[in-house]
């Protein structure tokens, strides 16, 4: 089984840990890998590599666009595999692959978990595979190739469900800060607050770390006082749009993770 | 007795299931445990089936078509929905699940919809029940469906068009989704045919289910027998048809026979045959049969029928096929339109362009004389009156 890259950077690091996600193959074909080497060095601490899906339905805007072009630009889960052959003679930081089910069912979910081991890659969110379905049909696809699902958890889902979810995971569990699609921005209200707490002390077994809504400096400080860190997707993609993105990532990094 | 019918799980044989993200897990979880009790509570049955009776105007007759019946010689019966209040049979759904919506407490309705049929079917029970309602439509079909807009927008609805991918249907349908992601606690989404994660395929077919039900007891008192030899309807989603098969799936002598839109034949790339064309897949939280692309990307059907455009087919539908309990065939636009005339000119009654591809079947089928055939006339052809005319150059 190979080292697992994750686990091993939960325990090892201290101080807040920031993951950012970006659309394999937007803005270009070829940018995938340019884009994480440009992240490694800039000090993100893992990534999330989304491989784009027609109908993306917990995303908001900018990633849906990402992902239209991404799909225009001729992305696909086979492509995106092919071009992560070399990601670990390029990366050292952990990788996992983000996206809906149908892409994943038709390349073989079997296959798909493969080819992640293959690539070394560490983890797979796919939201809308459900817990169900992934305890009674895929989870040993999964763990025999040494490949983590990583779930979602809400300010809705139930104690209950989240000591499932906590006892399924491996790596860490992904808290949305509200009930929302991406791209909106972190309510950093009372409510919110009650609910990192309340997931703090329930003393899981797995680390957390907020996602959706963590566009700021703000945000990620926020979110790191009560979980490992944070994920940051729609504001890191919007700046791929912009006119000489890869020299600009540096900056975007080095901005949310400073103290000042 | 085989079963056709959704299990425990969620599932109907291989198909189904709630592929969703965890942001709605609450909400179908929530609606999976209690729908089943609620539908079958006396006040909302009786409140149910008046609104049926008094609002919608059930039972819809089941008519003898007696020209079509001698052109294809054999017993044509047609069920009417398309004199359904609203002119489809999508208001049996709407009013089931705004009973179903009030009772679970919520206070704002959204809804997807595509010819525009099932969005003024919802705003419909919305202003009937004065709650707030949003309908989703893709950018391109409130172009093409202008006075359905309109209707909406009259009864107070508000109309937000889904700008997203193809601008069509299940864009509508991804935004509407995404609408109740945002807002899970006081919104109820009122879907549209029997699609979607469980328990939304059943519950749509138990509220279409009314269709069959009714149609047993008419055939009885016509012909003597429950049971008819053939059962035809035009299947989108799904829902017209599942609730005319319904009643008929432990029969196992009745023939289902559900038809599909080819469009422009299903050879020729613009088409919406999805038993045909698609392949096992995921999408709108069911796992069914769907049209896609070899990388699993959703393609874009096409039909001359907004109602029919939609890339997959309801969970249970796609078990049919698979058990080979209903067959599955498919006309193009030029049957469907030519059948549509023929039915106008035949027996006064203009069918919706979706219905007219069930009638259209009719054509290709040998019969003996001896049979009856029942078609679900699941909408009234008003609302396609420019397409009709342009197609006609009437
Ligand atoms: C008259 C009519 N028939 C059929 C359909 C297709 O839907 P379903 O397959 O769910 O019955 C529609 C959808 O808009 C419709 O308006």
């Amino acid at each position: 089984m190979p080292v697992n890259r994750l686990n091993e950077l939960f325990a090892r690091k201290n101080g807040p840990l920031l993951s950012i996600y970006f659309t394999a193959g937007y803005p270009e074909i070829d940018s995938t890998l340019k884009i994480a080497e440009a992240l490694e060095k800039a000090g993100a601490d893992f990534l999330e590599i989304g491989f784009p899906y027609s109908d993306p339905l917990a995303d908001g805007p900018v990633i849906q666009q990402s992902s239209q072009k991404a799909l225009e630009n001729g992305m696909t889960v086979e492509l995106l595999f092919e071009q992560l052959k070399d990601l670990r003679k390029r990366l050292t930081i952990p990788v996992l692959l983000m996206g809906y089910f149908n892409p994943v069912l038709q390349y073989g979910v079997e296959k798909f978990c493969k080819s992640c081991a293959d690539a070394g890659v560490e983890g797979v969110i796919v939201p809308d595979l459900p817990m169900y379905e992934y305890e009674g049909m895929y989870k040993d696809c999964f763990s025999n190739n040494g490949v983590t699902n990583i779930f979602l958890i809400t300010p809705q889902t139930s104690d209950e469900r989240i000591r499932k979810i906590d006892q399924l995971s491996k790596g860490f569990i992904y808290l949305l800060s509200s009930s929302s699609t991406t791209g909106k921005n972190l309510a950093l209200n009372d409510e919110a607050e009650h609910y990192f707490s309340r997931i703090r002390e329930m003393n899981l077994n797995n680390p957390t770390m907020i996602g959706f809504g963590i566009s700021d400096r703000e945000s990620f400080r926020k979110a790191a006082e009560y979980t490992r860190g944070a994920i940051v997707g729609s504001a890191f993609v919007r700046i791929l749009g912009e006119d000489n993105y890869l020299e600009k990532i540096d900056g975007f990094i080095r901005n949310l993770k400073s103290n000042d | 007795m085989n079963n056709y019918q959704v299990n425990e799980n969620g599932y109907y044989g291989d198909f189904g299931g709630a592929y969703i993200p965890e942001m709605l897990y609450p909400n179908i979880e929530y609606l999976r445990q209690h729908y089943l009790n609620i539908m079958h509570e006396p006040a909302f049955q009786a409140e149910f089936q008046q609104l049926l009776r008094d609002y919608v105007g059930r039972p819809s007759p089941l008519f003898l078509a007696e020209r079509l019946s001698e052109k294809y010689g054999t017993t044509v019966y047609l069920k009417r929905e398309d004199l359904n209040h609203t002119g489809a049979h999508k208001i049996n759904n709407t009013v089931g699940q705004i009973l179903l919506a009030e009772r679970l407490g919520k206070k704002r309705i959204i809804a997807e919809t595509g010819a525009g049929q099932h969005g003024v079917a919802t705003a419909t029970v919305c202003a009937l029940k004065g709650i707030e309602c949003v309908v989703y439509m893709g950018e391109v079909d409130i172009e093409r469906q202008a006075p359905n807009v309109a209707r909406m927008k009259m009864m107070g609805a508000t109309v937000i068009p889904a700008t997203s991918g193809s601008k069509t249907l299940k864009d509508a349908t991804n935004e509407a989704m995404r609408d109740w992601i945002n807002n899970p606690l006081d919104t109820h989404y009122i879907i549209g045919s029997v699609v979607g994660p469980h328990p939304y395929p059943d519950m749509v077919a138990r509220f279409q289910s009314v269709i069959s039900e009714e149609t047993r007891k008419q055939l009885q008192e016509k012909t003597g027998s429950e049971t008819p030899d053939y059962v035809l309807a035009c299947v989108g989603g799904g829902s017209n048809a599942m609730g005319m098969f319904y009643h008929f799936l432990d029969d196992e002598q009745v023939k289902l026979i559900a038809i599909e839109a080819a469009g422009k034949g299903v050879d020729s790339g613009e088409s919406a045959a999805t038993t045909l064309l698609g392949k096992e897949g995921v999408l709108h939280g069911s796992r069914s049969i769907l049209m896609q692309t070899p990388d699993g990307q959703v393609v874009e059907p096409y039909s001359i029928s907004a109602g029919l455009d939609y890339p997959g087919i309801g969970p249970q539908h796609a078990h049919l096929f698979k058990v080979k309990r209903a067959e599955y065939v498919s006309i193009t636009d030029e049957e469907a339109m030519q059948a549509g005339l023929l039915c106008a000119r035949l027996e006064g009654i203009i069918p919706a362009i979706e219905s007219a591809h069930a009638l259209a079947y009719l054509e290709k089928m040998n019969f003996t004389g001896k049979e009856t055939v029942v078609v679900c006339l699941s909408g009234r052809g008003d609302k396609d009156l420019a397409t009709y005319m342009k197609f006609f150059d009437l």
